[in-house]
């Protein structure tokens, strides 16, 4: 399977959790932590995110970066 | 591993537009007028018309669009979006204008605007966010809320002796013959926001081409004036706003009609 990865701007991050909702790998969840604007922010809780984007196409405050292994790369790794 | 050593072979494929500012967006968690922002931006930052587009802001929510969007902006009178981009439209043919507003403003107090701007098939694109409701001034009911709608000015619900039927006023505006393309989407989910982001792109290509009046109405949410938490609001359209205003293009250019 191709990996991917996300990195969550924590800060701009609101706790909509549409991100969550439209994830099909249940890779997020929401932290315990909370941000300095006083919103739980969400993480990448498990290591199976697959690059889709689905997450970040739905982030209404553009909070999500995707990371897809390039094709080179993943032919390497297999 | 850490995340940067796995960084290292991986490309990026998804990140905020360079068209977006980098300021902290004052919309409620989870609202769909930001998704719109982001994907609007994302067309003009793909199609490298960053300093070749005017947007008109309405009176709402999205009043500060123009803090968002790294475009050149114009702020119109409640409802005024529409005759603000016809004029500079016509004064910068050559510019790509657009109107960006919400149901209290485009289909209440600026409905004679919006029937007449695409009555005369203004060369312009105009994106409607349907969120049903008043978002800004909280929460009163606006045309397009629903049937049995509580909202603070329909406390028990909206109904018909009252208040009359919800407005689709995109189904009107597309037998008008200035209308070129009139379609309706919606942000709530990826596949949504994917066609959303294509019916923006086919409403300036269309421009580029001075086909006539483009209408985009998206069928939005308002988390704090549903008085919903945004994942309640996604089944709310699923099952409610959806049946009302259905997805899909309500007008495409045919042959007879180019
Ligand atoms: C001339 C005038 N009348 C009334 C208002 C008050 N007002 C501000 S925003 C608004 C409605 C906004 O609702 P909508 O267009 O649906 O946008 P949303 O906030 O839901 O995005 C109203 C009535 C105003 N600002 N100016
Ligand atoms: S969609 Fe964006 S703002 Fe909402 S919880 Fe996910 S990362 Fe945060
Ligand atoms: S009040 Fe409603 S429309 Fe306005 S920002 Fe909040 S969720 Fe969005």
């Amino acid at each position: 399977m191709i990996k991917g990865t996300v990195l969550i701007n924590s800060e701009n991050c609101k706790g909509c959790e549409l991100c969550i909702v439209a994830c099909p790998q249940e890779s997020l969840s929401l932290s315990q932590k909370i941000n300095l604007r006083g919103y739980r922010y969400v993480e990448l809780s498990q290591d199976n995110c697959t690059g889709c984007t689905n997450c970040a196409i739905v982030c209404p405050d553009s909070a999500i970066t995707v990371y897809r292994q390039s094709k080179q790369n993943y032919k390497k790794a297999v | 591993m850490s995340q940067e050593i796995l960084l290292e072979d991986m490309q990026c494929v998804y990140q905020k537009p360079a068209t977006l500012t980098d300021d902290y967006m004052h919309y409620c968690p989870g609202c769909g007028h930001a998704v719109a922002h982001k994907i609007l931006m994302e067309v003009v930052q793909e199609m490298g018309i960053q300093e070749d587009i005017v947007g008109v802001a309405p009176v709402g929510c999205s009043v500060f669009a123009y803090n968002y969007m790294n475009i050149d902006m114009q702020e119109a009178a409640h409802g005024r979006a529409s005759a603000a981009a016809t004029g500079i439209k016509r004064v910068l043919p050559e510019k790509y204008v657009f109107a960006y507003q919400g149901d209290g403003d485009l289909a209440a107090i600026g409905t004679a605007e919006t029937i007449h701007t695409i009555n005369r098939g203004e060369n312009i694109l105009i994106v409607f966010i349907n969120n049903g409701i008043y978002g800004m001034t909280g929460g009163q009911m606006a045309p397009t809320s629903l049937l049995g709608q509580k909202t603070s000015t329909s406390p028990y619900g909206r109904d018909v002796e009252h208040n009359g039927y919800p407005l689709k006023i995109t189904d009107l505006i597309a037998h008008l013959p200035g209308a070129y393309y009139v379609t309706r989407q919606a942000v709530h989910t990826p596949n949504t926001v994917r066609k959303f982001k294509k019916a923006i792109k086919n409403a300036f290509e269309f421009q580029k081409l001075k086909k006539g009046t483009c209408f985009i109405e998206v069928v939005s949410n308002c988390p704090s004036g549903w008085k919903m938490t945004p994942k309640e609001t996604l089944a709310y359209i699923e099952e409610k706003m959806l049946p009302e205003y259905p997805l899909g293009d309500l007008k495409v250019p045919t042959q007879n009609n180019n």
